[in-house]
């Protein structure tokens, strides 16, 4: 699905050469530190980012392409909806543009458990009220890819449960989900995990291989072992 | 590659504009009353001299709503940007000039209202004299409405902060203001200025009010008028259409 993708974001080198693929119908993890390119990563998906070169393609077509804008849902990291709607005309909204049917919108609030403040203004809302009604208006129309970056930051544990519960659902309907964090212990919820740092893959893997190839006990102890062997190599050149 | 313009997603566009409108009932009231108190004020401003009021009150007319709507669309469009709604936006099946037409149409609109409200002040109560029909104040007053919106949502694209949306006001539409033949008649003008002048489209609006002040009918420079503030408001959205971005950095 990616194939030697860099980003230049002025001057700069924000991803360096990955390649990867993300699995059909199952929930991937992109984790690394804040900066590490994982909204870079995701823009150039969604086809929203300048100074992309290498193979970008999403649903095999080439990321960008026109057909695509009804068949992936892409969530940006601050919930972008209109704060002054309420949380129903807000997803009418983006349904008549997503050519969604009208009964989507009762669908997907009960999707986000949003159905009891339907007629709320969205600046009303907690903030994660708000995300989740960024989220909703993502799921409208049924996309086969949806990119999420960083949907359940913030939220109480409850609802993290549940909306991972909900990513799982949609995954076993045939949805290809790319989920980003910065939180290490959610990486145990995905079926696949790509781990990024600096701008370069550390990782593609499930997470139980993960642990099993680095002996860590958890994924942020992989995550170090794995930053750790690779400097070792890096020094290792170096003084040979 | 352009995409022919959706009538849903451009109602869509629209609706939503106008329902976030109504939501903020203060800017709708000072939509109304601004332009309505600052031509009462020029008319006691001149009190008793009726016909200075009655030459520059047809250009005023058309100078308020396209001022305040080229600063309502650069704000709400800057809104739209750094809410990151802009960018989700992009990434549905909705064309780019799905999107400024729906905001075009939505501020035409409000436009309409607000053009009704100034021409009944200044004709009804204030006593504005024209010889020429009183609407085509109103449509001259609109088309320029909608000039401002079109040169707003152009002029945004290229305006990253707050700050520099604000400044594209005095360095887009002061120039204007001053060589669209208020001050100095653009007969008057310097030749270099006079044919800066021949290029600016608020020139055209402010002639055709003046054509409406002295003509008792419908004449063929009014067309020529009218044809350039409506041509001008449509290459603005055609080219606000092709400088929005779907990629960004």
């Amino acid at each position: 699905m990616v194939d030697q993708l860099e980003v230049r974001r002025g001057g700069r080198r924000v991803l360096r050469g990955l390649s990867f693929a993300v699995p059909t119908g199952e929930v991937t993890g992109l984790l690394g530190p804040s900066g590490c390119g994982k909204t870079t990563l995701m823009r150039a998906l969604v086809g929203v980012q300048q100074g992309v070169s290498g193979r970008v393609e999403v649903l095999g077509l080439p990321a960008g392409t026109p057909a695509l804008r009804n068949r992936l849902g892409y969530v940006t990291q601050a919930p972008s909806v209109y704060g002054d709607l309420t949380v129903a005309e807000n997803l009418r909204f983006f349904a008549r543009l997503l050519r969604a049917p009208a009964d989507d919108v009762a669908a997907v609030l009960e999707q986000v458990d949003l159905a009891d403040h339907s007629n709320d203004l969205v600046n009303r809302l907690s903030g994660g009220q708000r995300s989740r009604v960024s989220l909703a208006a993502a799921l409208l129309g049924q996309p086969r890819l949806l990119v999420l970056d960083e949907p359940t930051v913030g939220l109480d544990p409850v609802l993290r449960r549940d909306l991972w519960a909900l990513f799982h659902r949609l995954a076993a309907t045939g949805t290809t989900l790319l989920v980003s964090s910065h939180v290490m212990d959610e990486a145990t919820r995905c079926d696949r995990l790509l781990l990024l740092r600096e701008g370069e893959l550390v990782a593609d893997n499930s997470p139980q291989a993960l642990l099993k190839r680095t002996g860590a006990g958890d994924v942020e102890a992989a995550f170090l072992a794995l930053i750790d062997s690779r400097s070792d190599l890096t020094n290792a050149e170096v003084h040979s | 590659m352009t995409s022919p313009i959706s009538p849903a997603a451009t109602q869509a566009v629209a609706g939503r504009v106008l329902t976030q409108l109504s939501r903020d009932h203060r800017t709708v009231a000072m939509l109304l009353v601004v332009p309505c108190v600052l031509l009462t004020l020029l008319w006691w401003m001149f009190d008793g001299d009726e016909r200075t009021f009655s030459r520059l009150g047809p250009p005023l007319l058309a100078l308020f709503p396209f001022i305040v709507m080229f600063l309502v669309t650069s704000v709400t469009t800057l809104r739209e940007r750094s809410s990151g709604t802009l960018e989700r936006l992009l990434t549905t099946p909705m064309g780019k000039a799905d999107l400024l037409v729906g905001y075009g149409l939505a501020f035409g609109a409000v436009a309409v209202v607000q053009a009704a409200v100034a021409v009944a002040l200044t004709v009804g109560l204030l006593g504005l004299d024209v010889r020429g029909p009183v609407w085509v104040l109103a449509l001259v007053a609109v088309l320029d409405a909608v000039l401002g919106t079109a040169l707003g949502l152009l002029v945004s694209a290229f305006a990253a902060t707050e700050f520099q949306a604000v400044q594209f006001m005095p360095a887009f539409v002061l120039p204007q203001l001053l060589l669209c033949g208020l001050f100095v008649p653009r007969s008057l003008l310097p030749d270099v200025l006079s044919t800066i002048s021949d290029a600016l489209p608020l020139s055209y609006a402010v002639d055709a009010m003046n054509e409406v002040q002295t003509a008792a009918t419908w004449t063929s420079d009014l067309t020529l008028d009218v044809a350039v503030v409506a041509g001008s408001g449509l290459l603005a959205l055609a080219l606000a259409s092709a400088t929005l971005r779907r990629r960004t950095a």
